[in-house]
């Protein structure tokens, strides 16, 4: 059981950063559809400063930075030159991958430490609650505090608001003197580099390496995730736990003898998800914070 | 400083120089990335996007290249005008595949030429039980389109998977994914000898040309934009959102489940687990880039096909790593959008202090 | 392997100094999967290292890398073949067809298919008997486990890893008649996430040794970092878990790429169906660490027992899962009934789609 909770706490830390990312990004109107071209920029880069360096400060640093450079690169192109949003997210996927393969030649079949993990002696290998809670590596808890910090900027911040406000009406937000471009420049950044510390958990902590595509796919599931959760910090955690429990729930149920086929226990993670996205939707009143209204329209100044 | 300002009306010089101002800064930056790289910048440039169109072959495999992407492409054209966001094309690709190889595999024994047409309408079929799913999940639950359709291509691949190890295998394979090969009857007929370009074509040529017609003349067409552009003013003029939801999922999803029957019978001739699904999600890109335009996707789709094509080029003939490929194609698209932004809006500069 | 390795060396120097002055002999490789894979693709791309190294400036060598086996394949073989490459290796199961497809188009120019069937004028096979690799880390599992459970992290249920699971777990049974196998699949040759995860859970559940039939080095890390023994696979993956890995099964293609390249250089190429183990080269035992002296003799004594043909690793008598009976008391499998295993030994504990 407990290494159960451990390993999902670990496989849902790389989408708690990027989905969260994104969803600060949507809530301000932009759908940047990129997210595995800056996970796998972020990975890329944290590993190659985490190796040559040998301070996972600075890697996780890098990442962040490269994962925002990408997203500035789809800043400019989708906010300022108002080009289509999801065609530019889909091509910054597209150049993200084939650029860190690029960069990454150099670090294959090179490894890493493992992460430093949280270790209170008496604390974090005396209880099973101790255990789970107490022995994680930083960037676990981190993910953690910063969805905290995200959902709390959006529900009880000025800034927050603002960044409601241009992504539900960006007209009105302008109306009332509100800087759009750079609200929306500023939350498409922290999304970019939100994904980048994504990537670099997983190549600093999850599996210590760099391999080439190594994020597979993560970085849909962070946007669906995004969306599942309806645009709200506190389901979007639920989310990606419950996504991510159900994903390692396959691997032990393989071994346990169900007589169902391992390709259907691998559906259950989408199924269940579509499942429960059905449950939430239904009910109109839980899905009254729906999609920012100007999610994915270019806003341009009328004066 | 410069700014954007808006044309009264958009630009139609500009609608078609935008494209050729794309690829020429494509080909400044590319040749300064083969520079930077230690490449010949000529060498390269003429590999990625030349060498696809130098021989009979060639250009036949851009079109082969070309017909799926375009089958989806202008379906989701079609489906993102309408605001509903099908993003599980390759889901429906498979199940189209599996519907229509599911048929050719009962049938061993078939022969004839007529045999096609329930082979591809079963492919179009697969790909519409398929979208039916989001758009029933929308229609009635209002659940995102978006997550459903995403979700529901990682349980085809699943399901693909599944029937290739599994029952559908062939017994001659040696235990590997693959069932038997498909009958003849069920191959499309290749139109041009020495080549692959089959008759798919044709199927695309229809499919974009006949969604063109049906968006820019006809009433269905009509409602469809304008459900998508504002669905308060459609919900006045009658037109209802959730029709034109099942319209747009079935069609798109029943152009992917016959882009992935087409697919199969033409390239493969069987099933096994990678049958080029991946096309649903390239398509995505082909609509927007042909500007959510049936026509454009067609031209879309082939200027992503010299892409691919010049990409596996370069590996062969320069010795580029592929990596170098996905970031021309990054850029050639980044490019191609931004250039797009000067139909609407041109540039201007502005003196500081002035208003 | 000595022997080979000059047999091959020899052959290399004369074909070198016979095309010295010829035109480069052009020889194309596609793979399945990017060189940076670190497994499957990584080691095939070592042995066209090796051509380079051995032949210079007698070949040229290009390779393709991430080619999908749907319908890119076929294009990317024809285009090898239409650019001047006479030897051209398709590395990957799922190239078969779209490799006969394109040998029949160009007669002259030769073909080798790894892990396919079917053959032609033009067209080799070959493959490399990784079972007996897995025999030797079997042994080794085997005296390792103490809770007797262990773990396979598979990719797929194909008869490649089928056939590693039944002669992994045979040879551990021959040492530990209480040895059980628990085959995980991750379906992917390649994901290293999943492959940790898979690697985890296994450990969670009370296997103390890890097998992998994927490429990357993660689930070595997991071992490692849960305190597990485990096995290197393809490459030697020492320094992703040197505390935890206890030999590696190498996938060594460089003798048998060495040796067609030189037979085209002399003239000589003709299509053959090459099945190499031990014997051979082409599988390759990483050195012995972290286990008692006893074991590592045990597992060469294994090791060169196979190697001299002296013993099989699918030996009769052997029963399947369902009480089948397989193999008969001193029978011995055919490579018929290895090329299409489709079924596991008593012991083995997984989904198996039959």
């Amino acid at each position: 059981m407990e290494p159960f909770v451990i390993s999902v706490m670990i496989a849902a830390t790389p989408f708690l950063f990027a989905a969260m990312g994104e969803l600060v990004a949507e809530r301000s109107g932009v759908l940047n559809l990129g997210l595995e071209g800056m996970m796998l920029m972020g990975a890329v880069t944290a590993f190659g400063v985490a190796f040559t360096t040998g301070s996972t400060v600075l890697a996780v640093a890098a990442g962040a930075l490269a994962g925002a450079a990408m997203a500035l690169l789809f800043a400019v192109l989708a906010i300022s030159l108002m080009a289509n949003q999801a065609a530019t997210g889909l091509a910054l996927t597209i150049f993200g991958v084939g650029a860190s393969g690029l960069i990454g030649q150099g670090f294959i079949g090179q490894p890493l430490p493992p992460p430093v993990k949280l270790a209170i002696p008496g604390l974090s290998d005396g209880t099973m609650a101790g255990r789970i809670l107490l022995g994680h590596d930083a960037l676990v808890y981190l993910a953690l505090a910063m969805a905290v910090a995200v959902a709390w900027f959006l529900a009880r911040s000025r800034a927050g608001l603002a960044l409601r406000a241009v992504g539900d009406s960006a007209d009105s937000a302008h109306a009332l003197g509100l800087n759009v471009t750079a609200t929306r420049y500023a939350a498409t950044l922290f999304g970019g580099a939100m994904a980048g510390v994504g990537g670099a958990y997983l190549s600093l902590a999850y599996t210590p390496m760099w391999g080439e595509n190594m994020t597979a796919g993560r970085g849909w599931i962070a946007l669906a995730l995004v969306v599942f959760a309806t645009w709200r910090p506190g389901r979007l955690v639920a989310g990606a736990y419950l996504f991510a429990a159900i994903t390692q729930a396959q691997f032990y149920g393989q071994g346990a003898g169900l007589g169902v086929p391992q390709q259907v226990l691998a559906m259950a993670p989408y199924l269940a998800t579509i499942v429960a996205l059905v449950i939430i939707s239904r009910d109109r009143a839980l899905t009254r914070a729906n999609a920012p209204a100007c999610l994915g329209r270019p806003f341009r100044a009328d004066r | 400083m410069i700014l954007l300002e808006p044309r009264p009306a958009p630009s139609r010089l500009f609608s078609l120089a935008s494209p050729l101002i794309a690829i020429a800064l494509t080909l400044m930056a590319s040749a300064a990335l083969m520079a930077a790289m230690g490449r010949d910048p000529l060498a390269a440039l003429s590999v990625y996007f030349v060498s696809p169109f130098q021989d009979a072959y060639g250009r036949a495999e851009l079109v082969v290249k070309a017909i799926p992407l375009a089958l989806i492409g202008a379906g989701l054209a079609v489906c993102f005008r309408a605001n509903v966001w099908n993003i599980g094309a390759a889901g429906q690709f498979t199940l189209g595949a599996l519907a229509a190889g599911g048929l050719a595999l009962a049938l061993p024994n078939a022969a004839g030429p007529l045999w096609l047409v329930p082979y591809l309408l079963a492919g179009c079929l697969g790909g519409m039980v398929w979208a039916a799913i989001p758009a029933l999940l929308r229609t009635r639950f209002n659940a995102n389109e978006i997550l459903v359709s995403l979700m529901l291509t990682y349980v085809a691949g699943l399901l693909l998977d599944l029937l290739v190890r599994g029952p559908w295998r062939s017994p001659l394979s040696f235990g590997f994914p693959q069932t038997r090969d498909f009958a003849d009857a069920f191959a499309l007929p290749v139109l041009v000898a020495g080549t692959r370009l089959h008759l798919g074509l044709v199927l695309a040529v229809l499919a974009c040309v006949g969604l063109w017609l049906m968006m820019t003349r006809t009433l269905k067409g009509f409602e469809v934009r304008v459900v998508g552009a504002a669905p308060r003013a459609a919900g006045f003029a009658g037109f209802s959102e959730a029709r034109t939801v099942w319209f747009a999922m079935l069609l798109s999803g029943g152009l992917a489940g016959l882009a992935g029957a087409v697919e199969v019978s033409a390239t493969i001739g069987k099933i096994q687990p990678d049958i080029g699904a991946g096309y649903g999600f390239t398509a995505i890109i082909v609509a927007f880039l042909g500007r959510l335009n049936p026509l454009g996707a067609a031209l879309g789709a082939l200027v992503l096909a010299v892409s691919y094509i010049g990409g596996e080029n370069a590996q062969i003939l320069l010795k580029l790593p592929k990596n170098v490929t996905g970031v021309f194609q990054g850029m050639l698209l980044f490019f191609l959008l931004a250039c797009d932004t000067l139909i609407r809006w041109r540039l201007r500069l502005r003196r500081a202090g002035e208003a | 392997m000595l022997r080979k390795t000059l047999l091959a060396a020899t052959l290399a120097l004369s074909a070198a100094a016979a095309a010295a002055q010829a035109e480069p002999l052009k020889v194309g490789f596609i793979y399945v999967g990017p060189v940076g894979d670190f497994g499957w693709t990584y080691q095939h791309d070592q042995g066209r290292q090796a051509v380079e190294a051995a032949y210079g400036e007698a070949v040229e060598t290009t390779f393709v890398e991430s080619v999908p086996e749907g319908a890119d394949a076929e294009r990317v073989i024809r285009q090898l073949a239409a650019s001047g490459h006479k030897l051209i290796f398709t590395t990957s199961f799922g190239f078969m067809d779209a490799t006969l497809k394109v040998a029949e188009q160009f007669p002259d120019v030769k073909f080798e298919h790894a892990t396919g069937f079917k053959t032609a004028d033009n067209v080799a096979i070959y493959n490399a008997r990784f079972y007996e690799g897995r025999a030797v880390i079997g042994t080794i599992a085997g005296r390792m486990t103490k809770s007797n459970k262990i773990g396979y992290i598979g990719s797929f249920p194909i008869p490649e890893v089928v056939m590693g699971v039944n002669s992994a777990l045979l040879a551990a049974q021959a040492v530990n008649p209480a040895a059980e196998m628990h085959v995980v699949w991750v379906n992917s040759w390649y994901d290293p996430g999943r492959e940790a995860d898979a690697a985890k859970a296994l450990i969670a559940q009370g296997i103390d040794v890890i097998m992998q039939h994927t490429d990357s080095p993660a689930p070595l890390q997991a071992a490692e970092a849960a305190g597990v023994p485990a096995f290197g696979q393809a490459s030697d993956m020492r320094r992703f878990g040197p505390a935890a890995q206890l030999t590696a099964v190498i996938d060594d293609w460089a003798p048998y790429y060495v040796e067609r390249v030189g037979a085209m250089l002399d003239d000589a190429w003709e299509s053959t169906d090459t099945w190499g183990g031990l014997a051979e080269g082409e599988v390759v035992i990483a050195p012995y660490w972290n286990m008692p002296y006893e074991v590592a003799t045990e597992a060469a004594a294994v090791e060169r027992s196979i190697r001299l043909g002296r013993h099989h690793p699918f030996t009769g008598p052997i029963t399947d899962r369902d009480g089948v009976e397989r193999l008969a008391a001193g029978e011995t499998a055919s490579d018929e009934m290895l090329l299409g295993m489709n079924w596991f030994v008593k012991g083995v504990v997984g989904d198996l789609p039959n």
